[in-house]
């Protein structure tokens, strides 16, 4: 496995801890289908959240969360559409996207950030 | 989150009004965007401050900005909010002193490198943040002197961002860095062309310093090689000096031409020559989002020339008959309406004919009577009407010459010190009224107890209007020049003999 797929999955896992530390449900990881892939989704008190998992060694080419663009959002948003096609039985009272950006510098304890509703 | 809060110069004109800089933090994916009417170069204002930003060690927040421009219905142009935008963001993100950002104005535009580059128009921005009670203004280090000539106001130059941030209590260390320098400053008026040097016309001189000392509009008429051009770019230098208000303006305007003031206000009346195939735009000013000064606006309180004026298109002309009268260019475009102030000297000069030669006493003039006339018809009526000295001038002669070399015209400084003198006697009569050269008394003024001629005085005159020969515009101006050929003098009204060679040099052609 390369170096960057090895961060990005230590990434997810940092992530996905750090959200059921707070209280959210991950219902599946790193979900594929023909349009790609969904990093994590989860049911934050009934609403189900899809999860864009950032993470990066250093800040020095800018922060995580600068790399998720317009395109990428709306890729994300497909995504979650084809989600719920494929999952129509948990009832939910809302849908949101939130991303979470995790900085792993080396020899420091990660940084993790979490953004709610970004789109 | 915080809001970051500070104030930054639009200018529309010379005239600046105050634009409040906010920016505001929100907890979402990192973006900056600017609201308040922007053009393409303010919007492009995102990537440089970004980069500048981090490029200076003092990065913007990671989470989404919003930049508000206010009033919001204000059109902003250029790049001169970049410092103010940055400072905003930065205090948004805490660790700026939020009073000192909030009280202070700045004017700049960031480089990639954090760096602030020079702009033109710094001078009547400064004046406009002092005029709104503004304390303090950040301006790049290589405007700062020009900044500094407005009185009233803490002009802080900074060579970058980071310096910025220092000045605003931000806890960083300073980085040197090479301040970005202004291209070299134009040396002001080379020394002004000699009178002295005009060989015979002594009527024509005469003409001319009575035309710098009333501030009178002039009209010289003659053939090819008399010396039109040779007269007319010496009268700048028999203009006195200008005054603080004046000195300003005219600074002013060069800074919002984007011509450096090198250090000092000018002190010496402009002169300008368009050539004659300018566009009315070009004369007045104008342009579509920045309306710049045109020649008429950079030859306020100096002298305007328009040599070969019936090649000009009438248009043209005639755009300066509103400036001629007021004093003022307002001009508008969709962007909103900017004034400029236009107080010039005009001085045309044209040659009599098509050939030029029609009226000089040793070449034949070749034109038909009716191709003279439609020559010098280009030149409206009421353009005419506004010239209060129009003169005739004529070749010089061998024995002329030969007369000028033993006995030497009035030289420049003679000649100016005459102007001063009468220019200082006019301002003592005029002093409690709002006019301050003899060109810009009304009629009304003229023709009351304080402002009349000797009795008797005005009898040929009279006679003139009577005929028919000068229209009642005409009949003040001849008034305007007697008092000014009278002050040169020193007498304290003007007589007979006065009005008579005025009306000599209104009629002269």
């Amino acid at each position: 496995m390369a170096q960057k797929d090895e961060l990005g999955r230590r990434g997810e896992r940092l992530a996905a801890d750090y959200l059921i530390e707070r209280g959210i449900t991950i219902l599946e990881r790193n979900w594929r289908c023909s349009q790609g892939e969904l990093d994590l989704v989860a049911l934050d008190r009934g609403t189900l959240v899809f999860v864009e998992v950032k993470t990066r060694s250093g800040v020095r080419y800018g922060h995580p969360f600068e790399a998720i663009t317009a395109q990428k959002l709306a890729r994300l948003r497909r995504l979650a559409g084809a989600w719920r096609a494929a999952h129509p039985e948990p009832r939910i009272a809302g849908l949101r996207l939130d991303a979470v950006a995790v900085v792993a510098e080396r020899g420091a304890e990660p940084v993790i950030e979490h953004l709610r509703g970004i789109g | 989150m915080a809001v970051g809060r500070t104030r930054a110069i639009a200018l529309q004109g010379l005239d600046g009004s105050v634009v409040e800089i906010e920016a505001d933090i929100s907890n979402t994916l990192p973006g900056i965007a600017i609201i308040g009417l922007p053009d393409a170069s303010l919007g492009e204002a995102r990537e440089r401050v970004r980069a500048a930003a981090s490029n200076s060690g003092c990065p913007l927040t990671d989470r989404k900005l919003t930049v508000n421009l206010s009033p919001a219905s204000l059109p902003k142009h250029g790049s001169a909010f970049d410092l103010g935008i940055a400072v905003a963001a930065l205090a948004a993100n805490g660790g700026l002193g939020a009073d000192s950002v909030a009280e202070a104005a700045h004017i700049g535009e960031l480089g990639l490198d954090g760096r602030l580059r020079p702009l033109a128009g710094v001078l009547p921005a400064t004046a406009a943040a002092a005029r709104a009670g503004i304390s303090t203004i950040l301006v790049p280090l290589a405007n700062r002197a020009e900044a500094e000539l407005v009185p009233g106001i803490r002009v802080v130059g900074v060579a970058s961002l980071r310096d910025a941030a220092i000045h605003h209590g931000a806890d960083l260390e300073p980085w040197p860095v090479d301040a970005v320098e202004m291209a070299a400053a134009s040396a002001e008026n080379e020394p002004a062309l000699e009178l002295a040097d005009v060989a015979g016309n002594p009527d024509a001189v005469e003409a001319m310093v009575a035309a710098a000392a009333g501030g009178h509009h002039m009209f010289l008429l003659g053939p090819p090689g008399a010396g039109k051009t040779m007269l007319a770019s010496r009268l700048t230098g028999i203009i006195p000096d200008l005054d603080a208000d004046a000195a300003l303006q005219v600074t002013s305007i060069r800074s919002l031409a984007g011509e450096p003031p090198a250090g000092r206000l000018a002190s010496r009346p402009p002169f300008e020559a368009p050539h004659h195939t300018a566009t009315a735009a070009s004369l007045v000013g104008g342009g579509s989002r920045v309306i710049r000064p045109g020649s008429a606006v950079r030859a306020s309180h100096g002298v305007l020339f328009l040599d070969e004026a019936p090649e000009f298109s009438a248009s043209v002309l005639d755009a300066l008959r509103q400036p001629l009268e007021s004093g003022e260019i307002a001009i508008h475009r969709a962007v909103g309406v900017a004034r400029y102030p236009a107080r010039f000297q005009l001085v045309l000069a044209a040659n009599p004919c098509g050939c030029g030669q029609f009226g000089a006493a040793d070449i034949e003039c070749s034109c038909t009577p009716h191709s003279r006339r439609r020559y010098l018809g280009k030149l409206s009526g009421p353009l005419l009407d506004r010239l209060d000295i129009q003169l005739r001038v004529s070749r010089v002669t061998a024995a002329q010459l030969r007369y000028a070399r033993e006995h030497p015209g009035v030289d420049t400084a003679t000649a100016r010190s005459r102007v001063e003198a009468a220019r200082a006697v006019a301002a003592e009569r005029l002093a409690g009224t709002p006019w301050r050269l003899n060109r810009d008394v009304p009629g009304s003024w003229l023709r009351s107890p304080a402002g009349a001629a000797l009795r008797g005085a005005t009898a040929e005159l009279d006679r003139a209007l009577e005929l028919g020969a000068l229209t009642m515009r005409g009949y003040d101006r001849v008034l305007r020049l007697a008092w000014t050929i009278g002050d040169l003098e020193g007498v304290s009204r003007p007589g007979a003999d006065h009005v008579g060679r005025a009306l000599l040099m209104r009629k002269a052609i």
